[in-house]
């Protein structure tokens, strides 16, 4: 078995196990506590963890900085990188010394735009000047011909070739959606090695979406690993289904949350079923499992799941 | 057209802070058709700039004149007089224009009035919406004659991101259309959409204002 990286993520995957990953949101400060604290709290319990790069355009930790401090603690990261922030010679130079640090899952993404940033609660930094030199596509491609033939985007060759396991994102249900099955392929043509999708609460409407995916082949070429985010309370779930771009929230999710007695409880309760369903999903390598600001939820759900504790590989 | 706005009135008050006589030109071709800069909005503001500056106790007297092309030498010329008695300029032209104000009467300080915005359509009366970016690379070709450049938000060459909210507006501005929404519409009213699959290498921005300050020359006109 010939492997791109040799990192824990890529050879589950490869094993045919389900994989498991994670989130890790860097502070906002320099204070390496908050991110050890965190993996603490999750070592042991996934595959891997993305460490995102100043998600929703708030500055953070760096995502390579996080990762190593991860890494560093037992933890396998999944960098993330954004084109919102770096031109082509930044994100080569930075992926480079993510290599060096030994940093080798990277996951490329357009990024929040520097304006639909903050969350409304900070005030991020509306007036930055927005990179977007390349797009997603482009830096997936740029990461792959990096591995596979040493070479930059301007052509010029490597010292040496940097082994990276290639991760993009896929909102299957943002409109238009005749269209986002073909932006996955695009992105697995590009070079995706894995997939982790915008968080999925309509099974449905997912399933039929993965299954044109699996129609085309796509699924044969990368790993798709559905983003489940877990439930707190009915209002978050419908402030996501009407604010967030490409998440579908069912009314009867929705409903279910607003009665429950106890909707933390019933928050993960319902995680729990949704990986459920999604592993019985034919395309589905995995599940990526998110409880924002609140990763001390994941352990019970992990283990409830069933997928405590991970393969050895 | 180039399109230009108006800036904060309080911002030109104080550029003009102890001038007494200032040339207010506006030019009658871009930022007219887009109400910032024609004669209409010249014989407009000058009284409210007048005002303003007899407000914040800096009383000045405005003379005013609207060119047919701040952008051409021969009309700026036609100012010299005007431009010899002021003390300061204020142009409502675009950026081009203003420097060719400031380059032809160097002595005189020139402030802008408006800010210039953008390379835009008047798309309903009152609503100019971004056609060009002025990229040095067009794509229109491969994007159903719909500009990825200046109309996505991220500049995105390869498809829409995940910001596309339900009603297929973008996620930054619920006005704005998603434009590779409507590439993909345009696509498959077309029977094309297959044409969208390819990967779009990373663009050239060399002949582009990230490139560095154009200077495009033309041999065959020189001689």
């Amino acid at each position: 078995m010939s492997l791109k990286a040799g990192t824990k993520l890529e050879k589950v995957l490869a094993a045919g196990q389900f994989a498991l990953t994670a989130e890790i949101g860097p502070p906002r400060g320099p204070d390496t506590e908050e991110v050890l604290k965190k993996a603490e709290i999750l070592k042991g319990m996934a595959d891997a963890y993305n460490v995102t790069d100043n998600q929703t355009a708030v500055v953070r930790m760096s995502s390579i900085a996080g990762s190593k401090l991860l890494l560093d603690a037992g933890l396998e990261p999944v960098a993330q990188m954004t084109c919102r922030d770096r031109n082509r010679i930044a994100m080569q130079s930075d992926l480079l010394g993510a290599a060096a640090l030994g940093l080798k899952n990277i996951l490329a993404i357009s990024g929040d735009h520097q304006q639909a940033g903050a969350s409304g609660k900070l005030k991020g930094h509306p007036g930055a000047k927005g990179v977007y030199d390349v797009d997603s596509i482009q830096l997936i491609n740029i990461i792959k011909n990096m591995r596979d033939d040493g070479v930059q985007a301007g052509g010029d060759t490597l010292s040496a070739k940097p082994a990276f396991f290639i991760g993009a994102a896929w909102t299957p249900l943002g409109p238009p959606v005749e269209f986002r099955v073909l932006r996955l392929a695009k992105k697995v043509a590009a070079g995706a090695d894995f997939i982790q999708t915008q968080a999925v609460y309509d099974i449905k409407a997912f399933g039929e979406q993965l299954k044109k995916a699996v129609d085309m082949g796509l699924t044969e070429k990368t790993a798709i690993l559905p983003g489940i985010i877990v439930p707190r309370s009915a209002g978050m779930l419908r402030y996501m289904h009407n604010n967030v771009p490409g998440v579908v929230v069912p009314d009867e999710l929705i409903a279910r949350m607003k009665d429950a007695a106890d909707p933390a409880a019933e928050g993960l309760k319902v995680t729990v079923e949704l990986i459920e369903q999604v592993k019985e999903l034919d395309g589905v390598k995995g599940v990526h499992l998110q409880a924002i600001e609140a990763e001390e939820l994941l352990p019970d759900i992990i283990k409830q799941a069933g997928l405590s504790p991970r393969p050895e590989v | 057209m180039i399109t230009a706005e108006w800036k904060p009135i309080e911002e030109m008050v104080g550029y003009l802070r102890g001038h007494r006589k200032v040339l207010l030109i506006g030019c009658a071709t871009c930022v007219a058709e887009c109400a910032a800069g024609g004669e209409r909005e010249v014989e407009t503001l000058a009284p409210l700039l007048a005002m303003a500056m007899q407000n914040d106790g800096n009383p000045i007297e405005i003379v005013s004149a609207t060119l047919e092309r701040q952008c051409e030498p021969e009309f700026v010329a036609s100012i010299a007089e005007q431009a010899a008695e002021a003390e300061a300029i204020v142009s409502v032209s675009c950026g081009i224009g203003m420097q060719l104000v400031a380059d032809t009467y160097a002595d005189t300080p020139l402030y802008p009035g408006v800010n210039t915005t953008s390379l835009s359509i008047r798309e309903e009366p009152g609503l100019w919406t971004s056609r060009c970016a002025a990229c040095g690379d067009c794509v229109l070709g491969l994007t159903f004659g719909l500009c990825p450049v200046a109309r996505c938000a991220k500049s995105l060459m390869n498809g829409p991101c995940g910001g596309t909210r339900e009603n297929g507006m973008c996620e930054i501005n619920e006005d704005t259309p998603c434009i590779w929404r409507l590439i993909v519409e345009r696509a498959t009213a077309r029977g094309q959409l297959e044409s969208l699959v390819e990967v779009k290498p990373p663009k050239n921005w060399s002949n582009s204002p990230a490139g560095g300050p154009k200077r495009m020359l033309r041999e065959d006109l020189r001689s």
